[in-house]
C-alpha cells in the first residue's frame, strides 16, 4: 500500500515542526525514520494517521489523498500507528484491549447475532484464537486478565504492539517500538516484522536503536529540525557525515 | 562496606507481589545493571528501593541501616538518588525552579550552581519550562534533580529510553563518572549490552526474582543469558 507525503508543513508557535516534508513510501517496504530528538519524526506520525492537521500538504494512501479523513477512517482504509507513549485502555484487561483492537465483527450486528449465531460464534473462536497467539508471541500471557493499566512502561509497548497487530491493517506505523523493550523479544518483534511483511505488510518505524532497526528497513529517512536532510539503504545513510554531525554525535 | 543491601524483598500493589524474594548488594563506585524481561519487577525493585511501593517485605539495609518504615522523602535525604521511567520532571516549572523544589539539599545555591555547570544545556535553559525541553534535555533535567541532594547512590529507571544514539552515550559516559567519583549506581535499562559494558556487575531478573547474577563481563559472554535476556546484538 504506497504512502504519498508530500510538502507537509506544520508549525507550533513559530517554530516548524514539520518543514516541506515529502518522501513516497512504496507498497509492502519497511522504512526507517530516524533523526535527533525533536526532529519532528513524531509529529510526521500524527499528521499521516491524521491525529494532527498540517498547515500545508498533503498525505496520499493506496493513490487516494486522504488529507481530510479523519484518523478512524484512515485506520479503516488500512493504516494504523502506535504511539511513542502508550495509550491503552487502563481499565479493560489485556485481552479486552487486543479484542476491542480487532476490525468490528458480526458479532456486533444484533441481526446477525439472531440469525446466523453460528458464523458469529465461528468468528468469535478465530479471534479469541488470534489474540491468544499475539498473547503468547509478545510474551503477555501471564498478565492477560490484568487490567492493562498495571502492566509495566514495556508490557504497555508491547500490548501497543498488539493493538495495531491485532487490526489487520497493511500499513503499520511504529513510534518506537523497541524502546523498553527486552532485546531477545526485540529480536523476536523484528522477526515478526518481517514474517508480516512477507505477507505484504508495510511498516514505517521511527526508531532511535540503529541497530535492531537496520537488520530489518530496506530505506532509511533521516529528519533534523522537521526537514528530511538524507534518504537511502541504510549503510549509505549512516556514512553520510551531514547524518552522523546532525545525529550520531560527528564523525566516527 | 557494602552500601545497598536487599534481602528477600517481596512486595507490590494491590494483594499482588511483583517481587518475589530479590537479593542484591551495591557497593559504592560500583554500577550495577539490572536487565530482564518485560514485567520482571525491574521498576518495582526501584520504587521498593526509594521508598515508592506501597507493600514490601524482607530487608533493604543503606549502609547497614534497615528503611523499614522510612518514607520515600527521609530516603531521598539519607542518600538516595531517583530518576523515575516516566513523569521524571515538573513540566509546568522551569529549568531552576525544578531544582530547587527538590527537598533535604544542603547549601541549595551552591549546589544548582555546581549541577548547571555540569550540563551546560541546561544552564543556557535555565528559565525554560521543563515541557518545552528536548528528549535528551529532559533527562538531565530529571538526571540533576536526582543528584541535588549529592546521593550516595543513584537508581536510574531506564535513564536512556527513547534517546537519540549521541544522547545515549553521553548518558552512559555520564553514569560511568558518577560512579567513578564514589556513587553507587543501580542502572536498570534494556539497552542490557551497552549498559553492562560500563558496569561492574549485572543482575538479571524473572518473574520478579534475580534469575542471573555476576560480572558484567561473565554475564556479557553468557550464552545462556544471551538467548534468554540479552539478546545477540
Amino acid at each position: 500500500m504506497r504512502l504519498e507525503i508530500e510538502s507537509l508543513t506544520m508549525a507550533y508557535g513559530g517554530l516548524k515542526v514539520v518543514d516541506n516534508l515529502s518522501f513516497t513510501m512504496p507498497a509492502g517496504d519497511i522504512v526507517g525514520v530516524i533523526g535527533p530528538n525533536g526532529a519532528g519524526k513524531s509529529t510526521m506520525f500524527s499528521i499521516v494517521t491524521g491525529f494532527l492537521v498540517a498547515d500545508a500538504g498533503d498525505v496520499r494512501f493506496r493513490g487516494e489523498t486522504v488529507t481530510a479523513l479523519s484518523p478512524v477512517a484512515r485506520a479503516k482504509s488500512g493504516m494504523v500507528r502506535t504511539f511513542q507513549v502508550p495509550r491503552e485502555f487502563s481499565h479493560l484487561t489485556v485481552r479486552e484491549n487486543l479484542l476491542a483492537a480487532a476490525p468490528s465483527q458480526s458479532g456486533e450486528r444484533l441481526l446477525d447475532l439472531f440469525f446466523r449465531p453460528s458464523r458469529v460464534s465461528a468468528e468469535e473462536a478465530l479471534l479469541a484464537k488470534r489474540v491468544d497467539g499475539l498473547l503468547e508471541f509478545l510474551k503477555l500471557g501471564k498478565v492477560a486478565g490484568t487490567p492493562a493499566g498495571r502492566l509495566s512502561g514495556g508490557q504497555k509497548k508491547l500490548l501497543e504492539l498488539g493493538r495495531v497487530l491485532m487490526t489487520g491493517a497493511k500499513l503499520i506505523l511504529l513510534d518506537e517500538p523497541f524502546a523498553g523493550v527486552n532485546p531477545v523479544l526485540i529480536e523476536e518483534i523484528s522477526q515478526r516484522i518481517l514474517e508480516l511483511n512477507a505477507d505484504g505488510v508495510g511498516f514505517l518505524i521511527i526508531e532511535h536503536d540503529l541497530g535492531a532497526l537496520t537488520r530489518i528497513v530496506s530505506t532509511l529517512h533521516v529528519m533534523d529540525r522537521g526537514c528530511l536532510i538524507a534518504s537511502g539503504r541504510p549503510a549509505e545513510v549512516l556514512k553520510d557525515p551531514v547524518v552522523r554531525e546532525a545525529y550520531l554525535g560527528g564523525p566516527s | 562496606m557494602t552500601l545497598l543491601s536487599i534481602v528477600g524483598l517481596r512486595g507490590g500493589y494491590g494483594d499482588i507481589d511483583i517481587l518475589n524474594g530479590v537479593d542484591l548488594t551495591l557497593n559504592p563506585g560500583e554500577i550495577l545493571t539490572v536487565a530482564g524481561t518485560n514485567g520482571a519487577g525491574k521498576s518495582t525493585l526501584a520504587k521498593a528501593i526509594v521508598g515508592l511501593l506501597p507493600r514490601v517485605s524482607g530487608r533493604i539495609l543503606l549502609g547497614g541501616a534497615d528503611l523499614a518504615g522510612i518514607p520515600a522523602e527521609r530516603r531521598a535525604r539519607s542518600g538516595i538518588g531517583y530518576v523515575p521511567q516516566v513523569a521524571n520532571v515538573f513540566p509546568s516549572l522551569t529549568v531552576i525552579e525544578n531544582l530547587d523544589v527538590v527537598e533535604g539539599v544542603h547549601d541549595r545555591r551552591k549546589r544548582i550552581a555546581e549541577l548547571l555547570a555540569l550540563f551546560p544545556a541546561l544552564a543556557q535553559r535555565r528559565n525554560a519550562r521543563a515541557g518545552s525541553l528536548s528528549g535528551g534535555e529532559r533527562q538531565q533535567l530529571a538526571y540533576s534533580r536526582a543528584l541535588m541532594t549529592r546521593p550516595k547512590i543513584v537508581v536510574l529507571d531506564e535513564p536512556t529510553a527513547a534517546l537519540s544514539p549521541s544522547l545515549v552515550a553521553e548518558s552512559f559516559d555520564r553514569i560511568a563518572t558518577l560512579a567513578a567519583d564514589g556513587t553507587g549506581v543501580l542502572l536498570i535499562e534494556q539497552r542490557a549490552r551497552q549498559a553492562l559494558a560500563i558496569s561492574h556487575r549485572g543482575a538479571i531478573m524473572d518473574g520478579g526474582k534475580v534469575a542471573m547474577e555476576g560480572g558484567a563481563a561473565t554475564l556479557l559472554a553468557d550464552e545462556r543469558a544471551a538467548n534468554l535476556y540479552l539478546g545477540h546484538h
